[in-house]
């Protein structure tokens, strides 16, 4: 039997993508060079994309790193831009003799799986961009290998230019060379601390010292005492309880002694965030593979029995977004890491032997640590912090479960209601948080604001941080304009047969009308919701 | 045993009105039985509101339903009957940038005026006084004086906090398997958490309101679909909202996101097991975001910062089925049809009636039955095309 099409369903209705590869690669990192690279000598057509050098615009809003205004204005010359990356990997030349297929300042905003609930995707897809345009590529297989980020806390004068984290610092001095501070206090002590005191002293710049919540320094000695030579302190048992404003950002930092010594102040023009990296796990979110929280592998990541598998055959992974590990690893550690994953893609393909299925790379647990600092924080800074700088939701907004202010409060019943309420209720959950107090809902994306977040629910809440879920990530995981996804290409079926809202016609027909002979001459298509 | 849970009328474990389904339908209809003093048990499978009632536009218009008069009458009330911020703002601009919209959107305008409430045509020189971000191409568009837009969120937790205030009760995580029968009545409901009882249950569980009626042999013909939105960062504020047209739906939020929704829908089988599918979305939001900048030409620069997709369930004719059923009498069932946001206060209240008087108080609402999709051949969904098509499985 000839099966029936809804003309205003979206069957068939998705442009086919403009190109299919067998493999689509996200993220020229080391990792994803590696993997592209090594496709692409096994015979198959492989698509890398990276979206370096990143819109200055979106730089300035902190995406996809916490740049925190301290972006020097050579970003906004994209063809320098353009030089500085293809400089700064030298392994993209390889990847390009192997006959890889190069896009870079292309980002990936989307990938797309067919599903029980997608069934009419034109086969998988992801969603790319070069910020003037967006249309879709098809794959065979993806691998994503788009690295961490910093993860972000707030004290009170965070929400200014200066208050940037130590991955975005490094994009920017050395990827970028467009970092503009002078004077660098740097907020953790650990391997991601000295590497980022370490660049700051290759460039050239001054580092007044580095502050530490635990008691002692908490990376190698030798590098430690490498950096007290050359007369920067590590400050230990101490925290940041503010920043200085200023008419160009932070003037300095307010540094308070957790055993309750008195506070002093530290000249600088940049406070960098080196507390701990988090995996990026935005696209795998979009495609529907399956998250777990795994603090060795640095909070939530795609679970994955060999470290580069995912929950869906078609989906891959390298480097940094499947552990952070990776992240204080060697080169050639993570250039490993990403043949891994290509092996494991040619395995899913046929065309190699199956991964042993060692697991994941691993990493002490990060949370406690990162929980302590958060607890250091709060103790230091109270309430009245931010805690999401997008929508302007303190960190008491987030524990009251206030609704924004410019909502007037109808009654003072809403008093009544807090994180202790809620938790009664049922399970805390990020993405309702997002609902009742607008808290993770701005235009950042929730990057600066996600993991400080999650923390304080757990702590206001008194639950145990691994009970409340991942908030969603939603394409487009880049905030795109309108007039650059205007421009995805429409089939002329989606053009002729777009519905307002079903197109049934009977639903729409007044209810007076209902069975009288007006109902047949109403017009149809008076939908509206 | 859970406090929450108290008893109903024999003293098992429940309550005297179980309501199943936590979308703004079941909250709504739990509000009005605790505003009566009913003693009443809100069930849901997970958080509130989780499922459309979360997910939607937010459009509270609905000239086409026999509560539409309730619903106009009772929105500009609810902030204070419920004593939470719903975000609902009155009046609603529809425009359009082709003549064969304008003339749908004038109808609209004109069927509303039937209706006996207040509209004006706009000219496309009206259409840009009003609308900031209208730009050349906008045609003309009707300014509705009533209607208008709440936050859906907002709202159902709105709900959900004025029951509780009035001692209702919300048991959230709880999945409803099975309607227990006995005698031609309703006795209670199997959940994850046991057995619990009740006197009247209210069914109000959206797409899966039909497999919950075929545990008691009763066919309720749905279809259930997949329709996606967009929201963009915060621009400044329009004076009106509630502006929407060329083909989407939506509005800006007090806060200055500007939310759309529209397009072509995406027919879903629900998993037999009541397990609930991912919703994700779909490159349909660059299709969605080029019918925005077609209506707000001067917003192009303004960037989308999330999509969503939601599942919402039709009836065959796309009308509501709202009917205390003639048996088991103690049954009253409440489905939507896709259109059921604005309508909650209004919906709410008869079913409030149904329960506690057995008939609706303020209007008619007979032709929203059961009965008249009684002997639809098996395969109507299939023979309108209401179906999800094979998977193709990729290699
Ligand atoms: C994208 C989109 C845009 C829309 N725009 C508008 C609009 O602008 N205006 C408008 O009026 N309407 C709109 N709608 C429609 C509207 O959202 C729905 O009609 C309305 O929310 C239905 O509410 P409900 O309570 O009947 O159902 P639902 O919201 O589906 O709620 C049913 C509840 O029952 C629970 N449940 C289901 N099965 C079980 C079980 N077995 N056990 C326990 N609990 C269960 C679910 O978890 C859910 O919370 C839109 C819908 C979508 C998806």
């Amino acid at each position: 039997m000839m099966s029936v099409i809804d003309a205003h369903s979206i069957a068939g209705k998705l442009a086919a993508p403009e190109a299919t590869v067998d493999v689509l690669v996200v993220g020229a990192g080391a990792a994803g060079v590696a993997a592209a690279t090594e496709l692409a000598e096994a015979g198959l057509s492989v698509m890398l994309v990276d979206e370096n050098p990143v819109d200055a615009a979106l730089i300035g809003m902190d995406v996809p790193h916490y740049f925190g205004g301290r972006a020097g204005a050579a970003v906004q010359n994209k063809g320098r831009m353009l030089e500085q990356v293809v400089a700064s990997e030298p392994a993209l030349e390889g990847a390009l003799a192997a006959g890889v297929e190069i896009l870079l300042g292309t980002s990936c905003w989307g990938v797309f799986l067919p599903g029980p609930a997608t069934r009419e995707l034109p086969g998988a897809v992801a969603g790319l961009t070069d910020d003037a345009r967006a249309w879709t590529v098809g794959f065979r297989r993806i691998v994503v290998a788009i690295g961490a980020r910093d993860l972000v806390v707030y004290f009170d004068g965070a929400d200014q230019p200066g208050v940037m984290g130590a991955a975005a610092f490094h994009a920017l001095a050395a990827r970028y060379d467009a970092f503009d501070g002078r004077r660098l206090v740097i907020f953790g002590s650990d391997e991601l601390a000295l590497a980022t005191a370490e660049l700051a002293f290759a460039r050239g710049l001054e580092i007044a010292a580095l502050i530490e919540v635990d008691a002692t320094p908490r990376g190698p000695a030798q590098r430690v005492s490498a950096l007290a030579e050359r007369g920067v302190p590590v400050l230990c048992g101490q925290v940041i309880k503010s920043a200085g404003r200023g008419p160009t950002g932070v003037t300095g930092v307010e540094i308070a002694s957790l055993d309750g010594g008195p506070a002093r102040t530290i000249a600088c023009d940049t406070v960098c965030l080196a507390i701990g990296l988090v995996p990026v796990i935005e696209l795998f979110d979009t495609a529907g593979v399956p998250l777990a929280l795994d603090t060795d592998r640095g909070g939530f990541v795609a679970g994955s029995t060999d470290g580069v598998s995912t929950g869906s055959p078609l989906v891959f992974g390298a480097g940094d977004c499947m552990a952070v590990s990776a992240a204080l690893a060697t080169r050639s550690e993570t250039e490993a890491h990403g043949r891994r994953a290509a092996r494991a893609v040619l395995a899913s393909l046929g065309r190699a032997d199956p991964l042993d299925t060692s697991p994941p790379p691993r990493n002490a647990d990060q949370l406690a640590y990162q929980r302590r600092v958060m607890e250091a924080l709060l103790s230091t800074g109270g309430l009245n912090v931010l805690a999401c700088q997008c929508e302007d939701v303190t960190r008491a907004d987030l524990l009251g479960v206030r609704a924004p202010r410019y909502l007037a409060s109808p009654s003072d019943r809403s008093v009544h209601r807090d994180l202790a309420t809620l938790a009664a209720d049922g399970p805390l959950n990020h993405d309702q948080m997002k609902r009742l107090t607008r808290v993770s809902m701005g235009p950042c994306q929730a990057r600066r604001c996600r993991e400080q977040v999650a923390m304080l629910m757990a702590m206001g809440g008194g639950v145990p941080p691994e009970s409340i879920p991942v908030a969603g990530y939603r394409a487009p995981v880049r905030p795109l304009p309108l007039a650059v996804l205007a421009t995805l290409e429409e089939t002329d079926a989606m053009a002729a047969n777009w519905p307002i809202w079903f197109s049934i016609a009977s639903q729409w027909i007044p209810y007076d009308l209902i069975g009288t002979d007006a109902e047949a001459t109403f017009i149809d298509d008076h939908t509206h919701l | 045993m859970n406090p929450g849970i108290g008893t109903d009328a024999r003293g098992r474990p429940g309550a005297s009105v179980i309501v199943v389904g936590g979308g703004v339908t079941g909250l709504s209809s739990a509000w009005w039985l605790a505003r009566s003093g009913v003693d009443v048990l809100v069930i849901d499978k997970g958080i509130v509101g989780w499922e459309a009632s979360g997910r939607n536009g937010g459009g509270c218009t609905h000239y086409q339903s026999a509560l539409f008069h309730e619903e106009q009458r009772l929105w500009p009330l609810m902030d204070e009957l419920l004593g939470y911020p719903t975000e609902y703002r009155r009046e609603r601009i529809i425009f359009a940038t082709t003549e064969p919209l304008l003339r749908i959107y004038q109808s609209i305008g004109e069927t509303i005026g039937r209706l006996g409430y207040e509209w004006d045509l706009l000219d496309g020189d009206a259409v840009r006084e009003r609308v900031p971000l209208a730009g050349d191409s906008a045609l003309g568009g009707i300014h509705l004086k009533v209607g208008g837009h709440a936050n859906p969120q907002r709202t159902v937790q709105a709900y959900a906090w004025a029951i509780q205030d009035l001692g209702g009760r919300i048991l959230q995580h709880t999945p409803v398997r099975a309607i227990r029968m006995a005698g031609g009545k309703v006795t209670g409901i199997e959940t994850s958490a046991g057995v619990l009882g009740c006197d009247h249950l209210v069914l109000a569980a959206g797409p899966q309101t039909g497999r919950l009626m075929a545990t008691i042999g009763i066919d309720v013909p749905l279809a259930v679909a997949r329709a996606e939105m967009i929201v963009t960062e915060p621009v400044p504020l329009m004076p009106i909202g509630g502006v929407d047209g060329e083909g989407i739906y939506g509005r800006q939020t007090l806060r200055g996101n500007l939310a759309y929704g529209g397009g072509p829908h995406e027919w879903i089988e629900l998993p037999e097991d009541g397990e609930m599918l991912s919703r994700p979305s779909t490159p349909l939001l660059g299709h969605l975001a080029r019918r925005l900048r077609q209506l707000l030409p001067k917003a192009g620069h303004v960037r989308v910062i999330r999509s969503w997709a939601g599942l919402i369930e039709n009836t065959p004719d796309g009308r509501p089925i709202v009917e205390r059923l003639a048996e088991p009498s103690n049954l009253t069932l409440c489905i939507m049809s896709s259109v059921g946001f604005g309508l909650s206060p209004a919906t709410g209240h008869a079913i409030r009636d149904l329960v506690i008087d057995g008939a609706c108080s303020f209007t008619d609402i007979a032709k929203y039955n059961l009965a008249r999709f009684a002997g639809i051949p098996a395969d109507w969904a299939a023979q309108k095309g209401w179906k999800a098509r094979p998977l193709e499985t990729a290699t």
